[in-house]
């Protein structure tokens, strides 16, 4: 019955059960692995951990090639504030710290840790338990979660601690934790609701108790219906009924995006540049709230997360609890992929992750899915580019409210300053747009570009600036230096013209003296005319001397 | 190493999905051609899908491009469209003229698909009725109206269609007859009041609705049209902006003017089922390209649309102004995709460019 309505409602290009605007519908047949119970992935022979898994500054290494360490050690430790540590994901040896590849759109590498297990799996227990954590400090709760490297497991990676504090000017009211996963194919948090409904609502409770707010809601749409049973069952039965609450929503992407998901939820919108908590709320991923409830009542950091190893090229697909380091390609040799001749590999989802150019990559923690697909089936999504017909469905879909198609085509013709007056950076990169085009445009990628070149143009206005700032303050400490010298000569001329001037002066009276001594004799008055002579004398020795100089 | 950029998934529509959807939903009201104009309707209709075809073919070789895009439909929707907002009376070397003229001057020097500024079929109608107002006005009376032409005969509808009237021992008069807009304007400027002259005419409402009235070939019946639209718009072919804001806009003038003063202006299912205004609404101003992008833009256009139809029919000196209207409106396009921006997310209205 939903389904007819929710069919009428596209057709008629109204949202109204769903709080957001645009959004498409996927067919859910791509969730494979919904209901799969999670399966540990075995241990590799080598773990790789890239310095950097989060957005932020990168960590400084602090083990030495050949130290033995254990699982859940800190192998490289936080730099500035927005950073967060890297741990051991088991007990090893460290191999050896250099460049490897990691899944980043660029295939450029990072500095990487390297751990061969010694198959113990010996734990650090530095980090003791805390279960009552409301009678635990909130700064210490905090650094514990810091320390314990949690960054959104939902795939953005933004370091968690920053966003659990307690800010008097703007105090959070909700916490919305996401249980959206709105990407097809990936199905890891479903998965973790339908297992860890528990653990989940605990770190939900540790996050509320951190921002002191009154209520939290878990936003799960209606294609998971039986998470939601499990989810709302746990709620009751641990008392948490009347500050939490679950929120079933439509199945519409991209639900999962922060800002869609607040305004579905609380029909609020975060305004443009503005962060969520200027109104009041926070949200994080029911995988980051899960990892809290590790790390705070567990004591263990953050050295594993859930994946969903799927793809239409995977004959057995599963949701897998693997090891932060463990390589792509070992990873779905789990699941029988063996060969990688004419598959396409895709990090994250099918919409927002990114291809990769070498299966070696290892699992970080952004990694929500690993996804082995035929060639044929990524190629005929990057079809050929036709002319844009303007039809207008990229305008219907987009969540931000932009205009894809005006803002491609000025981005493709370089006229950056368009495409900004067009709201070029409130594009989301959703990819809903280059999904519903006719024709095969790939929008995102312009829009991508357009960005890329726009910063760079700012860099170089930016370097311009400074550069022609330096040259005005060099120009200026000639001019200084100059009027300095200038100066120093005329101090220097006045100087000499004194002495000469006293020297004359000097030599006119001595003069004077021995006229004076030799007409002694004589009638003083008699000296008079003779010294006024000599005083005009002096004047042309001055003049001569000026002349000099 | 091509880079691929996200999204790897794509919907499945396509260029070619979209031109034959509009296609398919527009072959009932080819069918009721047919049906009320025999061999004519089919005569008009091959000539101008084929010679759109053609001339696309060949401007695509002159211009050295490839001529794939031939198979992409547009052309032939364009072909078929043209064919059915031609009067049946039209001569051979009209349609070709016209077909031409849609596809070369109306579409390809403009640079293909996807940059022509106005929707070519109707600009190549709009050329045909400037230039020959005689034919382009002259409506032959239906088959099931007793025509006294034989358009079920073969032979008869290939010899008028190629050598006019006279090869088939009739005149203009006897075979063409007024359409309702005409009729009521004609009569209305004799000072009959607009109930009496459609009573003189033998109007119904009814007769309107499911097509036997004299016109264009595709505005036959309004019944076909709407199947066909409503079809699109459940497909999510083409969105419900433009249509329902074009028709309700008219429908609300007429019924704003008829209220006011009944013996001068005609009433809202008049104006409504009358002339090309469902062809024009559902097919014409929905061309994706001539029309603007957003949702919000495609509801001033259709607005703008309803307003100039009803005020060219009612002072203009043509009796129908549907085409007019879009042709008009397809000039403001860039113009409405400018000023008439979706609300960005985050931001207030209209204050789009400050934080």
């Amino acid at each position: 019955m939903f389904d007819i309505w929710h069919k009428i409602q596209q057709t008629l290009h109204i949202n109204t059960t769903s709080g957001f605007t645009g959004g498409l519908v996927h067919n859910n047949q791509y969730k494979l692995t919904g209901g799969y119970p999670i399966v540990a992935c075995p241990m590799p022979e080598l773990l790789m951990h890239p310095i950097k898994q989060h957005i932020g500054d990168p960590c400084e290494p602090i083990v030495v090639v050949g130290e033995r360490v254990l699982k859940g050690q800190v192998i490289a430790k936080a730099q500035g504030y927005l950073s967060v540590p890297i741990h051991a994901s088991t007990s090893g040896t460290v191999e050896k710290i250099g460049e490897h590849a990691i899944p980043h759109p660029s295939g450029l590498g990072m500095t990487s840790i390297f751990i061969k297990p010694d198959g113990l799996d010996e734990v650090d227990e530095s980090l003791h338990p805390l279960p009552n954590y409301r009678s635990v400090d909130v700064v210490e709760l905090r650094e514990r979660i810091r320390h314990a490297g949690l960054a959104g497991l939902g795939g953005a990676v933004f370091p968690t601690f920053i966003k659990l504090v307690h800010d008097q000017k703007h105090p959070i009211e909700t916490v919305v934790l996401n249980g959206i996963e709105c990407e097809p194919w990936l199905t890891c948090d479903h998965q973790l609701m339908l297992e860890k409904a528990h653990e989940i609502i605990s770190g939900l409770d540790i996050i509320m108790h951190l921002v002191e707010a009154n209520e939290g809601i878990i936003a799960i749409e209606d294609n998971k219906p039986d998470a939601i049973v499990v989810v709302r069952k746990t709620l009751v039965d641990m008392g948490f009924g009347e500050h939490i609450r679950v929120k079933v929503l439509p199945t519409i992407y991209p639900q999962g995006g922060e800002k869609q998901l607040i305004q579905s939820v609380t029909g609020k919108e975060v305004p443009a540049g503005s962060l969520p908590l200027h109104i009041g709320v926070l949200s994080t991923n029911v995988g980051t709230s899960k990892a809290i409830y590790d790390a705070v009542c567990l004591g263990e950091p953050l050295t594993e997360r859930v994946v969903t190893v799927s793809g239409d090229a995977v004959s057995n697909p599963t949701n897998m609890l693997v090891r932060l380091g463990t390589s792509v390609q070992f990873l779905l040799k789990q699941v029988g992929v063996e060969s990688f001749e004419d598959l396409k590999i895709i990090h994250g989802g099918p919409m927002m992750g990114e291809l990769l150019t070498d299966v070696g990559v290892p699992v970080v923690k952004a990694s929500n899915g690993i996804l082995a697909m035929h060639r044929p089936t990524i190629m005929r999504a990057h079809h050929d580019e036709e002319p844009c017909i303007r039809c207008g469905d990229c305008g219907e879909v987009c969540p931000a409210g932009l205009m894809p198609n005006l803002l491609a085509q000025h981005c493709k013709e370089d006229q950056f300053e368009r495409a900004q007056d067009y709201n070029l950076f409130d594009c989301i990169e959703c990819g809903a747009c280059s999904y519903v085009c006719p024709s095969h445009i790939p929008l995102v990628h312009y829009f991508r570009y357009g960005k890329g070149q726009v910063s760079q143009i700012q860099r170089e206005k930016t370097f311009a600036e400074e550069s022609r700032q330096r040259s005005e303050k060099r120009d200026a400490r000639l001019a200084q230096e100059l009027a300095e010298k200038e100066e120093k000569r005329r101090v220097a001329k006045e100087k000499k013209e004194a002495r000469a001037k006293a020297l004359a002066e000097k030599e006119a009276a001595s003069q004077a003296a021995e006229v004076a001594v030799d007409d002694a004799t004589q009638d003083v008055s008699v000296a008079k005319p003779s010294l006024d002579n000599k005083a005009d004398v002096n004047q042309q020795d001055d003049k001569k001397a000026e002349d000099k100089a | 190493m091509i880079f691929l950029s996200s999204p790897h998934m794509h919907g499945g529509n396509s260029i070619q999905l979209t031109m034959f959807s509009v296609i398919i939903a527009l072959l009932p009201a080819a069918m009721v051609s047919v049906y009320l104009y025999g061999w004519l309707a089919v005569f008009l209709l091959t000539t101008c899908i084929g010679i759109s075809l053609l001339t696309e073919y060949w401007m695509l070789r002159w211009m050295g491009k490839p001529t794939k895009p031939v198979w992409d439909g547009s052309a032939g929707l364009t072909g078929l469209l043209l064919a059915l907002i031609l009067p049946a009376a039209v001569p051979w070397w009209m349609a070709i003229f016209a077909a031409v003229f849609a596809i070369m001057l109306g579409k390809q020097l403009y640079g293909g698909l996807g940059h022509n500024p106005f929707n070519p079929a109707l600009a190549a109608r709009v050329v045909l009725l400037i230039s020959f107002p005689l034919h382009m006005t002259s409506w032959i009376v239906p088959m099931h109206m007793d025509a006294s032409l034989d358009m079920y005969g073969f032979v008869t509808s290939l010899k008028f269609f190629f050598l006019g009237p006279e090869a088939v021992k009739q005149t203009w008069d006897a075979i063409t007859m007024a359409s309702p807009l005409g009729y009521l304007k004609t009569e209305l400027g004799q000072g009959v009041t607009v109930s009496q002259a459609l009573v003189n005419y033998n109007y119904s409402t009814l007769h309107a609705f499911i097509g036997r009235e004299a016109g264009s070939l595709g505005e036959g019946s309004a019944l076909a049209l709407l199947m066909g639209g409503i079809w699109l718009m459940a497909r999510h072919t083409i969105s419900w902006h433009i249509p329902i804001s074009f028709i309700g806009t008219v429908a609300v003038l007429a019924a704003l003017f008829n209220l006011i003063n009944p013996d001068a202006y005609a009433p809202p299912m008049f104006h409504v089922l009358a002339g090309g205004l469902i062809l024009c609404a559902f097919f014409m101003a929905t061309d994706p390209v001539s029309s603007p992008s957003s949702s919000i833009g495609k509801i001033v256009f259709g607005v703008g649309c309803g307003v100039l139809t009803w005020v060219i029919r009612t002072y203009g000196n043509y009796p129908e102004g549907a085409m007019f209207a879009v042709v008009l409106m397809n000039m403001a396009t860039p113009l409405i995709d400018y000023y008439v921006r979706p609300r960005v997310y985050g931001y207030k209205r209209g204050k789009q460019h400050e934080l």
